[in-house]
C-alpha cells in the first residue's frame, strides 16, 4: 500500500516505510497521560477546595510568606549552585578538552552520576554527620553541587573539544598571549556550552525533591519539596500553581537551549 | 618549564576533583567494613554489615522492595520498548507537521521536571480513581520511559537505506514479513539501547514512583525503601553494604562498557584511515 504511494508521487525523496497508524498507540497514550494530566494541573491552578473557579490560589501563592521564602531560597541555591558548578566545571572542561585522552578522562567525572542520586545525598549525609558539620545552606549547596557538576562538565567538555584548534593557532600567530586567546576566541566560542550546561545545572537544582530537605534536616524547602508537600496535604491548588511557576522556568531554559544550537541540545539526551 | 608547571597544575586540579567526587563513595566502601553506622573502626574489619543484609529484621521488607523494583522495571521497559519502536516507525512515516507536533509532546516527559509530572500524574490519577499500587507505577514509568525508546529508534530509522525494505516488497514479501525480517533486524541496535535505557530509568527513578505509589499499598521499590528507612534514622550498617555492592556493580557495568565503545570507536576509525 505504502508502496503505491510512492509510486504515485515519485517527486517525493523520502520513502514512507510503514503506516502511521503504527504510532496511534503511543499518541493516544501520550494524550492520556502526558498531555491530558498536564491540563488538569493547569485546571486546578483556578479551582478552590470545592472545584469553584477561582483565582485565590493566586493570590495565596504569591502574597504569603512561606511560598515566597520557597521561592527565594529556590532561586538562591539555583544561582549559587550553577555558579560554583560553572566556575568549577569550565576549567576542568577546558583542561580536558586539551589532553590527548580527554575523551576518556571525562568518562570518571560522569560516572558518579549513574548512581542514584538518593543514594549519593544519603552517603554525603552521613559524612556530614560523621564530621559534625552543621545541617544547612552551606551542606544544601554542598550537595547540589556534587549531583550536578557532570551536567555542567559534560556539554562544556563537548563544546571546548569541538573548538577548530586552527582559530587557536591563528589568534597565536596573529601575537595573542594566552590569556588574550583564552578571553577572545575559547571563552566566546564556547557561549553555547556555558548556556547548555546552565540551563541543565540550574532547572534540577531548584526542581529536585529530597536533596534539600535531606541535607537540612528539613529546614529548607526547595520548589521540588514544598511542591510535593502541598500536594500531600491535600493543597492542590497552591500545589499546581508552584508547578505552573516551575513549568514556566523549564520552558524557557528549553527555549534557551534550542536557540543556542541543536548540537547542545541533544546532550541531555545522549547522556540518559 | 614553565610549561610543565602549567601542566602539572592542571593534572593535580583534575585529579583534586576526580577525589572530591568520589569520596563520598570511598568511604562509604572503606566504612561498609566497619559494620558502624558513624565512620569507625570500633568492631574492627569484618563483613558483619554485609550479612546483615540476609539477616536483619529488615531483610524481608528489604527484598520485597528489590523485587518491586525489578517487576516494574521489567514490565514497564517492555511495554515501551514495544510501544515506542512501533511509535518511532509510525512518525518515521508521518508528514511533516503531524511528525513535528508528535515529536515535540515526546520531548515533553524528558524536559519537564520530574516532580511536576508526577504530581499532574497524581492529580490524573486520583480524579479518575484508578487502583492504586502496581498499575499506577507501571503506567507512570512507561510514560517517562517510552520517549527515549522513540529517540533510540528514530535515528536508526532515518539512517536506513529505504530501498533494502522496498526491495524485499518487491521480491514478493508481504508488508509484514518485510517488517520481521528486514526493517527490525535493521533497527535493532536501536531498540536494545532504548530497552536498556528505559529498565536503567526505570530503576533509577525515585521522585515518580515516591509520589505515585500510594500511601495505603505499602508498595516500595529500592530507592523509596531507602529514602522511607534512612530519611527517619539516619543509615544503618547494612546500608553501607548495600551502597557499595550498588556502587561497584554500576561503576564496573559502565566503565566496562564505555571503554569497550571507545574502543571500538578507535578500531573503526583506524580501519577507516587504512582504507
Amino acid at each position: 500500500m505504502t508502496n503505491a504511494v510512492a509510486a504515485v508521487r515519485p517527486a517525493r525523496k523520502k520513502f514512507k516505510i510503514t503506516k502511521r497508524v503504527f504510532s496511534y498507540p503511543y499518541v493516544l497514550f501520550m494524550l492520556l497521560f502526558v498531555v491530558l494530566p498536564l491540563v488538569m494541573i493547569l485546571v486546578n491552578a483556578f479551582l478552590d477546595s470545592d472545584n469553584n473557579l477561582t483565582l485565590e490560589n493566586f493570590k495565596i501563592f504569591f502574597t504569603e510568606k512561606s511560598s515566597l521564602i520557597v521561592l527565594g531560597n529556590s532561586v538562591f541555591v539555583g544561582l549559587v549552585t550553577t555558579l560554583i558548578c560553572l566556575l568549577i566545571g569550565y576549567p576542568v572542561a577546558y583542561f580536558l578538552s586539551k589532553m590527548s585522552s580527554g575523551k576518556v578522562l571525562v568518562l570518571f567525572f560522569v560516572l558518579p552520576m549513574w548512581v542514584n542520586f538518593l543514594i549519593r545525598t544519603l552517603a554525603t549525609k552521613a559524612i556530614f554527620l560523621a564530621m559534625d558539620v552543621t545541617l544547612g545552606m552551606g551542606t544544601v549547596v554542598f550537595g547540589m553541587v556534587y549531583n550536578y557538576l557532570p551536567f555542567m562538565i559534560l556539554p562544556l567538555h563537548t563544546t571546548l573539544s569541538s573548538i577548530d584548534r586552527s582559530y587557536i593557532e591563528a589568534a597565536q600567530d596573529l601575537g595573542a598571549d594566552s590569556s588574550t586567546v583564552f578571553l577572545k576566541t575559547i571563552l566566546p566560542l564556547s557561549v553555547s556550552g556555558i548556556i547548555s550546561g546552565i540551563t541543565m545545572v540550574f532547572i534540577p537544582t531548584i526542581s529536585t525533591f529530597a536533596i534539600s530537605q535531606l541535607l537540612s534536616n528539613g529546614k529548607i524547602f526547595l520548589f521540588g519539596d514544598s511542591i510535593q508537600m502541598k500536594f500531600d496535604q491535600g493543597l492542590y491548588g497552591v500545589g499546581s500553581i508552584m508547578s505552573i511557576v516551575m513549568l514556566v522556568f523549564v520552558l524557557v531554559s528549553n527555549f534557551l537551549m534550542n536557540r543556542v544550537g541543536r548540537n547542545n541540545n541533544n546532550m541531555g539526551r545522549s547522556l540518559w | 618549564m614553565v610549561k610543565k608547571l602549567k601542566n602539572f597544575c592542571e593534572k593535580s586540579y583534575l585529579l583534586i576533583i576526580l577525589a572530591i567526587l568520589y569520596a563520598p563513595i570511598l568511604l562509604i566502601i572503606v566504612y561498609s567494613f566497619s559494620n558502624s553506622s558513624n565512620f569507625n573502626f570500633s568492631e574492627g574489619f569484618t563483613f558483619e554489615a554485609y550479612v546483615s543484609i540476609f539477616t536483619s529484621e529488615k531483610s524481608p521488607a528489604l527484598w520485597d522492595a528489590v523485587k518491586n523494583t525489578l517487576i516494574i522495571a521489567c514490565i514497564s521497559s517492555v511495554f515501551a520498548t514495544v510501544m515506542g519502536t512501533f511509535a518511532a516507525i509510525g512518525i518515521h512515516s508521518m508528514g511533516r507537521r503531524s511528525r513535528r507536533i508528535v515529536e515535540n509532546v515526546n520531548q515533553f516527559p524528558i524536559i519537564n521536571s520530574e516532580i511536576v509530572m508526577a504530581v499532574s500524574l497524581m492529580i490524573f490519577f486520583v480524579t479518575f480513581a484508578f487502583p492504586e499500587g502496581y498499575l499506577r507505577l507501571v503506567i507512570a514509568h512507561i510514560a517517562f520511559c517510552t520517549p527515549y525508546v522513540v529517540l533510540s529508534v528514530l535515528p536508526k530509522l532515518e539512517s536506513m537505506d529505504p530501498n533494502v525494505y522496498e526491495a524485499a516488497l518487491d521480491l514478493g514479501a508481504n508488508p509484514f514479513k518485510a517488517l520481521v525480517k528486514v526493517l527490525f533486524p535493521m533497527i535493532t541496535p536501536g531498540i536494545v539501547s532504548g530497552f536498556v535505557l528505559s529498565f536503567t530509568l526505570s530503576i533509577d527513578d525515585f521522585i515518580i514512583t515516591q509520589i505515585n505509589k500510594g500511601a495505603s499499598t505499602g508498595i516500595n521499590t529500592l530507592s523509596t525503601y531507602i529514602y522511607s528507612d534512612a530519611r527517619v534514622q539516619g543509615l544503618e550498617p547494612f546500608w553501607y553494604a548495600i551502597f557499595s555492592i550498588i556502587f561497584v556493580v554500576v561503576l564496573a557495568i559502565l566503565l566496562t562498557a564505555n571503554l569497550y565503545k571507545i574502543r571500538k570507536q578507535k578500531q573503526a576509525q583506524k580501519e577507516g584511515k587504512a582504507i
